[in-house]
């Protein structure tokens, strides 16, 4: 019996060493397109273009970052174009987020604690929503946005994201459901309207929820390229997106290890917030996935 | 018909959707319909024309062959990056220890913006200088196993989508997460009593644990065929014109370009119907199919 337990420890041990080489392996392979990007990021433009690669360049070239920030600044008037692309994307993003917080929680509110006539129905079809593919709208929205003056503004980015949307409804639906719905029958009898329940009882219950909508919509904002694409016509208004796409067409195309140093600079604000907000992030996909 | 006051907060707090809705979506959606039977540019009116966009569509060599890549791209992408989300669960699921550290590993590259990751993939698949061929290299030069080829993945024509494809299956983190959730829903108890009965981990795999996982995993195939469907800024980036040899145009290219380079509103218009109309039926049928097969399985 003792011989046999240690031969199952012994397999055990074999099959997590196993796992872990695996998952070692795996890890690389994930990671290794950003470490290279960083590596050629920090390479002179001649280590970048040698082969075989090198992982770890030599000399390692920081001034590569200023180099890429300072890119062209003459052309908008000595100011550094990836400092205008950084300012309107983060005008842009804190817009966006904003509305998507505070339209989505209103609406979400609604759906998941009032009852009205054709709720369910509105509800099916809102989901319905989630189907329908940009590009059929966007000649439409463009033609739309025209005759409102919006073209050449921010505002096609950012003001639908203030009338709610399906997936963050969705999201902020399950959430609110799982709140007890005594507490909003005692805050009723002590004379609270349904805004009052609403802002006073459901909203502070529900600040994991309306951080993980924050989240996705600063993350959607930052890495729209489509819909700036389409609305944003001067270097002035481009957002980081719409600029690093610029930046790497321009003059025939800017040399590599100048497109790697500004691609990080775009990608590294997203993982900086990912690893201050891991939690909330993980947890949010996965609501986003799962049926209540 | 008189509403309770709770009816009438209802409707007041969705108002912002029903505006959102019917303004950034319903009207758009139907004035792209009404557009797809007119003759229309951005400065003239639209002529009503009748099906002619349609018919021109049917004979347009382009249209097919964007439509055709789409395709492509969507069997190849949803199955393998549905595959390798899955995968990547199970492997989490184990609850190895630094469990943490790989699933954030794993899911880094989903947080990557389309651009700077067009960029970085156009630098990994150079031909020449790419880091992928100079794996490839390596792995020759020991003579390991077999002779791997080393395409010109950029510039050959059969070969440039499958880096929009290899590319899905890095960026899995989102449906890896949902998928590692799903697997943590479902209950100890039965793989207690599989346990007794002597199952083997890959019977318990395949007879509970994917049967169990089989609603998340519908859910999470059909968002993935609607996003593949639309697949537009790294091509757009990658590839301008769909090089080489417009091998790889996809079809929200052509609708951009039919529109906003061309100015043809209207033909525009009718191929993005056609989309919203395939996304409609492919979505309809894998939640019949599937719905039939989760049922069929749970039970």
């Amino acid at each position: 019996m003792a011989k046999r337990t240690r031969t199952l420890q012994q397999q055990n041990l074999v099959s997590v060493g196993i796992l872990h080489i695996v998952l070692a392996l795996l890890s690389i392979v994930f990671l290794i397109p950003l470490l290279w990007m960083i590596a050629t990021s920090l390479s002179t433009e001649k280590v970048a273009g040698s082969f075989p690669p090198q992982f770890i360049p030599t000399p390692i070239e920081w001034e590569n970052y200023s180099t890429a920030f300072n890119y062209q600044s003459d052309q908008l008037g000595g100011v550094p174009p990836m400092l205008i692309y950084a300012r309107n994307s983060l005008i842009v993003c804190i817009l966006v987020v904003a509305g998507a917080v505070i339209s989505n929680a209103i609406v979400a509110y609604s759906f998941a604690r009032l009852k009205w006539p054709g709720r369910d129905v509105a509800f099916s079809v809102t989901l319905a929503t989630m189907m329908i593919p940009f590009p059929v709208l966007m000649v439409p929205l463009y033609a739309m946005y025209k005759d409102f003056g919006w073209i050449g503004t921010f505002r096609p980015l950012w003001i639908p994201a203030w009338f709610a949307g399906a997936f963050n409804i969705f999201l902020l639906r399950q959430f609110f459901r799982t709140i007890p719905f005594e507490l909003s029958e005692a805050a009723k009898i002590d004379g609270c309207s349904e805004w009052g329940i609403f802002a006073k009882v459901i909203l502070p219950l529900a600040k994991p929820a309306l951080a993980v909508v924050a989240l996705f919509s600063f993350m959607a904002a930052w890495n729209d390229f489509l819909a700036p694409l389409l609305y944003l016509q001067s270097q002035e208004t481009f957002t980081l997106a719409l600029g690093l796409q610029n930046f790497k067409g321009q003059a025939g195309g800017s040399p590599i290890h100048l497109q790697m140093a500004a691609s990080t600079m775009v990608v590294a604000p997203v993982i900086i917030l990912f690893f201050f907000t891991q939690r909330q992030f993980i947890q949010g996909i996965a609501t986003s996935g799962l049926k209540g | 018909m008189k509403l309770s006051s709770q009816s009438k907060a209802g409707l007041l707090f969705a108002l912002p959707w029903f505006i959102g809705f019917s303004v950034f979506l319903l009207y758009p959606l139907l004035r792209a319909f009404y557009n797809s039977f007119t003759e229309y540019t951005v400065l003239t009116p639209a002529v009503w024309i009748g099906g002619e966009n349609y018919q021109a569509l049917m004979k347009d060599k382009v249209f097919w062959q964007s439509l055709g890549n789409t395709f492509y791209y969507a069997i190849f992408a949803v199955p393998l990056s549905t595959i390798v989300a899955i995968g990547l669960a199970l492997l989490l699921n184990t609850k190895v220890k630094g469990q943490a550290f790989y699933r954030t590993f794993f899911f880094l590259p989903a947080l990557v913006p389309a651009v700077p990751m067009a960029i970085l993939w156009l630098w990994l698949f150079n031909g020449e200088k790419g880091i992928v061929n100079y794996g490839i290299q390596v792995l020759n030069d020991h003579n390991w196993l077999f002779q791997v080829p080393k395409p010109n993945w950029l510039g050959d024509k059969t070969v440039a989508k499958n880096v929009l494809v290899i590319m899905s299956t890095w960026t899995v983190g989102h449906a890896m997460v949902i998928y590692l959730a799903g697997l943590q829903q479902v209950p100890l108890a039965l793989y207690e009593a599989a346990d007794l009965d002597g199952a083997s981990p890959i019977r318990k795999t395949f007879k509970i644990t994917l049967p169990m996982l089989s609603p998340v995993i519908m859910f999470n195939v059909i968002m993935s065929i609607i996003t593949s469907f639309q697949i537009f800024t790294q091509p757009y980036i990658m590839f301008p014109g769909g090089a080489p040899e417009r091998s790889t145009y996809f079809y929200s290219m052509y609708i951009y370009d039919a529109a906003f380079r061309d100015n043809n509103m209207g033909y525009a218009s009718a191929m993005g119907w056609i989309m919203f109309l395939i996304i409609f039926i492919l979505t309809f049928f894998a939640r019949k199919y599937m719905d039939k097969k989760v049922h069929y399985e749970a039970n």
